[in-house]
């Protein structure tokens, strides 16, 4: 945070420099399944980010030592390539990248059910493709719908969203320049039907009374968000109302045999 | 690990299938996969392309600042191509510093890109021993299903040639496109059974023998070749690699525009 | 025909599947008294019980189940297969139809061979055995090798082994198919593409209209009348 508060960010008719209301998201667009190697993947675009996810697993876990004998290792990994930024980042993991990528695994451990995998890893890759604030949620939102692509069995889908404060007033989504020049940012992502928050950071200066208006906005968005993380699963997997009667439980060995 | 044994059924195959004069994918066999190229993808980059090559897809940004020439260039602007083979792309890459196989993909992109002289270094010196363009070519493979090293030469040209230089960001007067003086094409083949295929598909690659990777300019001249896996090639299979190269790359060089 | 499940419904993570009358089966869980999707599927209900049948997601063994796995290493009394799953399964020699001397397994299979197997045991922690010791149960040569979501295998089977039937009798390749999503076939070169092009319609399109009769026209456009009496 900046907390340039001189900066003047939104205007008097609490229009923000990009045109939003204090309470309004960026435009969103997600696609489910866009990549042929991984066992699944989703793209996200929310404003200016551009972020990639893939999810590859269960797959057997290396190194053998980190392997649980009584669930699924969730590893994410978050990175920033290297021309997503203003300035040229060198490619390989920071600091930064390397306390998001733990915080994202840690989210994704609660919604995935670990325990029917034992002894294996579900990695999920994040790839910010270009940046503009709010990539590690928009890169946790791409993970959720990855995972569910994939056919990992979770409990439910995960948006996330970040909320602030900027001329002293409480918004929804930070972009790069609030971000920069705001007073508070408070990334978080949850669960919408149980309300469980799954990631949460904050830095800045937030009251109480901003905190709370913040959440219920935050809250809100994510309702928005996860209704387009459905929506792109839907669309990925749009069926025709087939029947399926054409189906079969018979045992393989049972057609085998008549070879 | 387990995906990178080939099964011995596929090998053969793969094998038959060359011997009665077909591939996997119903190709013939100097048939390039479907090629797509978007430019400008990345709005932070100076150049960005997004290019797909059948299954297999990479990005590509161009990085530009201002800073020192090296000594033995003193008026010339400096390249640096680098090359990610980060795990999202594939089960068998691993995250890690660049390994050989990155670093001998970055290299023979680099060799195409500066061996054609595609980038016109000497108008990307600013002050001669002091200050020239720096350009930091990065590639990231973001799905994986063969043939690298012409689906990242062809995103590494792409973003190249979309590059706009920001003197006005470095207070150097007006922002102006890339200098260019050619298009450089890399067209790959292996070699399996004896038999040529150009633009590996993954299982091709699997059980190849032999790679010769030939990259050519406008003119169809030799700029850039490479040799690569563990089989041979003879004299008269090396002469129809460059011969098939010289003729699909002024096809490629088209798509490019 | 069994019409129990009439129409496929995709269903999310997350979604309600019911909230009192069923039970919950494969694919579900409860939280408050409600049944949810516990991964993306389709929903199907079969008595009383509801549950998620998965398009995708990673094999998991099951003891009893036939699969086709592949030779990955060699150890003096035993072979580690892949079982194209996130658990490798060890093949011990007492488990294949020959006597083996200790330390000469790589005389029998080798790396990258192919074998039709079945799955003997799987423990808590998901520690897999295979067996070959059966009848039927050997080592594929030749041919080619297919890989698809396990969870299409009851779609390339069809019902009462409809589809698999048809492929094989327009096609004329013998076909194995395992539950771990690999399939075996072998035929003539030009009739092992066409059924790979049958099971990779029946892979991409598992959850569209009318499969059947689509795989069916398509069989018909390259082998036209002759074959078609035989159905």
């Amino acid at each position: 945070m900046g907390g340039n508060s001189d900066m003047k960010l939104i205007d008097e008719n609490g229009i923000r420099i990009d045109g939003r209301k204090v309470d309004e998201l960026r435009p969103i667009k997600i696609e489910a399944g866009v990549l042929k190697s991984a066992d699944g993947s989703a793209y996200v675009e929310i404003g200016k980010n551009k972020v990639l996810a893939a999810v590859y697993g269960p797959r057997e876990c290396h190194p053998r030592h980190m392997q649980n004998p009584a669930k699924a290792i969730v590893q994410c990994k978050y990175n920033m390539i290297s021309f997503s930024v203003s300035d040229r980042k060198r490619p390989g993991p920071d600091r930064r990248s390397v306390e998001i990528s733990k915080l994202i695994s840690e989210a994704m451990e609660y919604v995935v059910f670990t325990e029917n995998y034992p002894r294996t890893s579900i990695d999920v890759y994040i790839e910010v493709l270009q940046a503009n604030a709010g990539t590690r949620c928009a890169g946790l939102t791409a993970a959720a719908v990855a995972l569910a692509d994939a056919g990992i069995p979770m409990r439910d889908m995960v948006p996330a969203v970040a909320v602030g404060k900027v001329n002293d007033q409480v918004v929804l989504d930070l972009n790069k320049e609030e971000d920069n020049y705001g007073q508070a940012d408070l990334p978080i992502a949850m669960i919408p039907r149980t309300g469980e928050i799954l990631l949460m950071q904050m830095d800045g200066h937030l009251t109480q009374a901003e905190f709370d208006k913040g959440m219920e906005m935050g809250v809100k968005a994510c309702m928005e968000i996860y209704e387009l993380q459905k929506d792109a699963l839907r669309r990925r997997y749009a069926i025709a109302n087939a029947e399926s009667d054409e189906e079969s439980k018979d045992e393989p060995q049972q057609i085998n045999e008549e070879a | 690990m387990a995906r990178s044994i080939v099964s011995e059924i596929k090998r053969d195959h793969i094998h038959k299938l060359i011997a009665d004069g077909h591939r996997v994918d119903g190709r013939a066999w100097d048939e390039l996969r479907q090629i797509q190229i978007q430019t400008n993808v990345v709005e932070t980059a100076e150049g960005s392309s997004r290019v797909k090559i059948g299954n297999t897809e990479v990005i590509v940004g161009v990085k530009m600042t201002v800073g020192e020439p090296f000594a033995d260039t003193p008026d010339r602007g400096v390249l640096s191509t680098n090359a990610e083979l980060i795990p999202m792309a594939s089960p068998s890459f691993e995250s890690g510093p660049p390994d050989e196989n990155s670093i001998e993909l970055a290299r023979v992109v680099d060799r195409g890109i500066r061996e054609s002289h595609m980038i016109d270094l000497e108008k990307l010196c600013i002050e001669p021993g002091k200050k020239v363009w720096i350009n930091f070519v990065d590639i990231y493979v973001l799905d994986f299903d063969g043939n690298l090293f012409d689906a990242c030469s062809l995103g590494a040209v792409a973003a190249i040639k979309s590059a706009i230089v920001p003197a006005k960001a470095n207070g150097l007067g007006e922002d102006y496109p890339m200098p260019i003086t050619c298009v450089p094409v890399s067209i790959t083949a292996v070699q399996i059974e004896n038999s040529i295929l150009v633009d590996p598909s993954l299982d091709e690659e699997k059980v190849a023998a032999a790679r010769l990777t030939v990259t050519t300019d406008n003119n169809g001249d030799l700029r850039a070749m490479q040799k690569g896996l563990s089989g041979a090639l003879t004299l008269d299979q090396v002469r129809t690699m460059i011969e098939t190269s010289r003729r699909l790359g002024a096809e490629v060089r088209k798509i490019i525009g | 025909m069994n019409k129990e499940s009439m129409t496929r419904e995709l269903v999310l993570p997350g979604d309600v599947l019911d909230a009192g009358t069923m039970k919950p089966g494969e694919g579900t869980y409860v939280h408050d008294g409600k049944i949810f999707a516990a991964m993306l599927g389709i929903k199907s209900v079969k008595s009383n019980f509801v549950n998620v049948i998965p398009l995708g997601g990673r094999y998991i063994p099951i003891p009893g189940d036939m699969i086709i796995g592949k030779v990955i290493d060699i150890g003096p009394s035993n072979w580690l297969v892949d079982i194209y799953s996130p658990y490798p399964a060890p093949l011990h020699v007492n488990e294949v139809p020959w006597r083996v001397e200790f330390g000469d397994t790589a005389r029998y299979l080798g790396i990258g061979d192919t074998l039709l197997a079945k799955v003997l045991s799987v423990d808590e922690t998901k520690r897999v055995q295979v067996t070959m010791k059966e009848q039927g149960l050997r080592k594929l040569q030749g041919g080619q090798i297919v890989e698809i979501a396990h969870s299409k295998v009851p779609r390339v089977i069809g019902k009462n082994g409809s589809m698999i039937q048809m492929i094989k009798t327009y096609t004329n390749c013998r076909i194995f198919i395992g539950q771990n999503g690999r399939i075996w076939m072998d035929g003539s070169m030009s009739d092992m593409v066409h059924a790979m092009q049958a099971i990779k319609m029946i892979d991409e399109g598992a959850q569209t209209l009318k499969l059947t009769e689509r795989v069916k026209e398509f069989l018909e456009s390259v082998y036209p009348k002759e074959k078609s009496e035989v159905l």
